[in-house]
């Protein structure tokens, strides 16, 4: 049994240790808004919070979360969580919406480290984040509009 | 073109449109009248709040007794924003208030009649009816409003969901609980209704928040992968190494026998015959399934394309493209046989693209549960109707009996249209007696994904001594989508030597005046031996287009024309080109319009630094029979000894006419834009050994953020009849990519992926 933080509250994992925290988080806890894409680590459409840092959730074995907190796009309600969510909206960036819950925690943590991104740093943060619409410019608007206050 | 979008319309047969009142609610629809009911028998019925009785009636709209207006949404949301568009459509003419409305996404219920999304044929497809069934409805509200006001109908306005005249009025929803608001109209009057013109639209071409949108930045938006049922198994498949005539001879699966979960491994025997060799991992858990499939050891006999590889695909592409034997004949204008023997000069190139996937980024999955006598799919999908025989036949139970629950797509672009990947799931759920998900692992959805066929196009033109072209020949051969899928739809040659895909020539029957022109589909049979050809977003013109307008700038060149000028001295808009009211208003003017506009606003012409260029290229869109004009000026430099290509800058006028929902209508071409790109710069991959190599992002890499470049994208303001959007701004973007690269390198690309 592994024993975790999840959106703030205690879970625990009946999931042997090497299982994907994804399908922990998905199947067993039952939060559908971290979503598979490409099991490689190379799309981003897991991508959670591991004590606040972006992890993509395909990779990561639930064992390794023992005793950390993990956030999922349900439990973001950081300040720049919230701005990025507002943004999202304001800037209308979804199109299938499937990437949107990993590239909004991608930016969050992004805007954790650099509270005003520069189109360089948005680059490098971002890349990793696959949005087959290629939403791509809409995600830098609603990035910067949510660096700036904008989009609440 | 004979695959005309009209054709997917509902077919019109006893059909009546219907106002009435179920419950407390009033329904509006059209309405068949079942067999053995008269309609007058229909009218009496929808008096008496009996209508079910007499119609199976496909309901378009209903307004509740509260006022909520709710529009069912028989098209798959897949990023476009197609329920916003389309329910606003209707509330335009039916004079709701916007903040009163919601969309449904409805089930594969045959009352919903034939169901598509594709072709970016949504609004084109449905404008019309829609529109009259919102003009429809607001006659029924106004008429029974004036009747509670007491005034006559004509002295009535209504809008913002409510009937006014003078300083009285009366809301929808008084009208739905008092007003008498059971009418039927015929097609006739159904065709005759009062649509608004164009100024006095409320919510057609002005701005809008999309309805899908806030539940999509929050992580509650429903994906066919999101779905779960009491007391479910997880199925991963086996897949076998070709996709037609591989058998299993033996299945180990002594090693999955100690993973946590595991239940068994089930060889599949399908009769729709899609799966051919194939077994499913039966789990109680996704990650036992994934762990499981890994350990279990099938043995397979390979089909006969075992050994086909990507040049052994574009070789026989090759081969038939050169062989003027060979194929249908599409377009067949004057006698190119003879401007050819007549020339003073030749040119002659051939273009090819490789396969391309649609990694759609929520993988394959359904989830399957047989109760009540039915079975029930939980999956986002394109095209219900197509996919609806083959299940019945899978299952052998009647299309009736099986219902198709709709979520959203996590990415369409075409894969979706077939949903093969619901078979291995009912087969298994049937078998298993129990609730089956089965979700594809990357690799395994792309080694089934239904790619976009490698592709050769030959070009023979002509010139006359004074060095005008005369004529162009032009030949393209590929796996044909629609031969494999749906061959109803292939359509008839010029020349009475059989049927062609439209679906893999399009683009070629463009709307420049040529004196002789002749244009031939040739199917490569050995793709289509060895995979399955898709339809990939912008289908043909996606890969026509990079060899029409490639050569077209090559002609230019050779011709000592500015290749803006040598083209709109084509788009003259003479004789077939003159284009026909409602869908091609103008014709080719229009094309040449946003042609100039695009000159224009890209500063066409001006001096460059050495190392870059810019080049052009315009579409009409999927299809001659709904044009979408667009003009595209790519901006690029080349780094010859890196052998890098950057793109600064792309520019797009776009002319769809009436655009219904303007920035869901920006954000299609701000995505297809950069598809094009994708597909120019970045997405190719390779058959080898009878399967594509490139199966993950670590092979096959799309466009990322770093990658874009600047977009400039103009909509041409017009009131015109809508056409498509969600696809044509992809078309014109490799060959002005293509053609900047020869203005910056003198480099000619000819292949897609471009390499330098």
């Amino acid at each position: 049994m592994i024993e975790f933080e999840l959106n703030g509250r205690a879970v625990t994992s009946e999931s042997p240790a090497d299982t994907p925290l994804l399908w922990v988080i998905r199947d067993e806890l039952k939060l559908k808004g971290t979503k598979f894409g490409c099991g490689i680590a190379m799309c981003g459409a897991c991508t959670v919070h591991i004590d606040g840092s972006a992890t993509r959730a395909c990779v990561t074995p639930v064992g390794s979360v023992s005793g950390r907190a993990v956030t999922t796009i349900e439990g973001l309600d950081s300040g720049a969580g919230r701005a990025l969510k507002a943004a999202w909206i304001a800037e209308q960036v979804p199109q299938c919406g499937y990437c949107q819950s990993g590239q909004i925690m991608q930016a969050a943590s992004l805007l954790a480290n650099k509270p005003k991104p520069s189109d360089a740093d948005i680059n490098s943060a971002m890349n990793g984040n696959l949005c087959r619409c290629m939403a791509y410019t809409r995600i830098r608007k609603a990035i910067k509009a949510a660096a700036s206050g904008g989009g609440a | 073109m004979a695959m005309r979008a009209e054709s997917l319309q509902t077919p019109i047969s006893r059909r009546t449109f219907i106002a009435g009142s179920a419950g407390a609610t009033l329904v509006m629809g059209l309405g068949v009248v079942l067999p053995g009911c008269s309609r007058e028998q229909a009218a009496s019925d929808i008096a008496a709040d009996a209508m079910r009785r007499s119609f199976a009636p496909t309901v378009w709209f209903e307004v509740d007794s509260k006022g909520g207006v709710l529009v069912n949404i028989a098209k798959a949301e897949m990023g476009q924003h197609v329920g916003t568009a389309l329910a606003r459509v209707v509330a335009d003419e039916l004079g709701a208030a916007w903040e009163a409305v919601r969309i449904k996404h409805v089930d594969s219920d045959p009352k919903w009649g034939y169901m598509v999304t594709g072709g970016s044929w949504s609004v084109f497809t449905t404008f019309a009816m829609l529109s009259q069934a919102g003009a429809a409805g607001r006659t029924v509200l106004r008429d029974a409003g004036a009747a509670l006001l007491d005034v006559s109908p004509e002295d009535c306005r209504v809008a913002m969901s409510k009937v006014s005249s003078g300083n009285k009025s009366v809301s929808f929803a008084e009208i739905v609980q008092r007003g008498d608001i059971s009418r039927t109209f015929t097609d006739e009057e159904l065709g005759a209704m009062p649509i608004k013109p164009a100024s006095e639209r409320q919510y057609i071409g002005k701005a809008a928040k999309a309805l899908d949108v806030p539940e999509k930045a929050t992580g509650e938006a429903t994906y066919g992968l999101d779905v779960e049922l009491p007391n479910m198994v997880y199925a991963q498949p086996l897949i076998p190494p070709t996709r037609y005539g591989s058998s299993i001879k033996s299945i180990d699966d002594t090693a999955a026998k100690d993973i946590r979960g595991y239940i068994r491994t089930l060889e599949l025997s399908d009769p729709s015959d899609v799966l051919q060799g194939w077994a499913v991992v039966i789990a109680e858990n996704y990650p036992g399934a994934m762990k499981a499939a890994e350990a279990v050891k099938v043995e397979w006999q390979p089909g006969p394309t075992a050994g086909v590889s990507e040049a052994d695909l574009i070789k026989e592409g090759e081969r038939l493209a050169a062989n003027k034997a060979t194929g249908v004949l599409v377009v067949d204008d004057g006698d190119v046989a003879a401007a050819r023997a007549s020339a003073a000069k030749t040119h002659s190139a051939v273009y090819r693209t490789s396969t391309a996937l649609h990694f759609t980024l929520e993988p394959q999955n359904a989830v399957v549960e047989f109760a009540d006598g039915k079975c029930h799919i939980h999956t986002g999908n394109q095209w219900q109707s197509l996919i609806l025989p083959v299940l019945s036949k899978a299952l052998g139970m009647p299309e009736s009996d099986i219902v198709i629950h709709q979520y959203y797509l996590g990415g369409g672009f075409g894969r979706r249209l077939w949903g093969d990947q619901m078979i291995p799931a009912v087969l298994a759920a049937r078998e298993l007696g129990r609730p089956v998900k089965i979700v594809f692992q990357r690799d395994d959805d792309s080694r089934f994904d239904c790619c976009r066929s490698a592709s050769v196009q030959k070009f023979d033109a002509s010139f006359d001594a004074d060095n005008k072209l005369t004529g162009i020949e032009h030949a393209a051969a590929a796996g044909w989508p629609t031969l494999a899928m749906a061959p109803g739809f292939l359509a008839d040659g010029v020349d009475g030597n059989g049927k062609f895909d439209t679906f893999s020539i399009s683009g070629g029957d463009h709307w420049y005046t040529l004196p002789n022109h002749r244009v031939r589909a040739i199917n490569n049979a050995l793709a289509q031996r060895t995979f399955l050809p898709g339809w990939l977003r912008a289908v043909g013109p996606g890969w026509v287009a990079w060899g029409v307008e490639s050569f077209m700038d090559e002609l230019a060149e050779i011709a000592g024309v500015d290749p803006i000028e040598f083209r709109l001295q084509r788009l003259d808009a003479a004789g077939k080109n003159a284009g026909k009211a409602p869908e091609a208003v103008g014709g080719a003017t229009r094309l040449a319009a946003v042609l100039k506009d695009v000159r224009e606003r890209s500063g066409w012409g001006r001096q460059l630094p050495a190392g870059e260029g810019m080049g052009v290229a315009v579409c009409h869109g999927q299809e001659r029979t709904m044009p979408t004009w667009i003009a595209c000026v790519a901006h690029v430099g080349v780094d010859k000894a890196a052998k890098r290509i950057k793109v600064h800058k792309l520019w797009q006028s776009i002319d769809c006419g009436t655009a219904v929902h303007p920035d869901g209508a920006l954000a299609q071409a701000e995505g297809a834009t950069l598809w094009g790109l994708s597909l120019a710069l970045h997405e190719g991959a390779t058959f080898e050994n009878g399967q594509v190599r490139e199966r993950n992002l670590d092979a096959y890499m799309p466009l990322r953020m770093s990658d874009v470049p600047d977009l400039d994208i103009k909509f041409m303001q017009s009131t015109e009849f809508p056409t498509g959007l969600g696809e044509p701004p992809l078309i014109p973007v490799p060959p002005a990519v293509g053609n900047a690269v020869y203005r910056a390198s003198g480099i000619r690309v000819r292949n897609l992926p471009i390499r330098i």
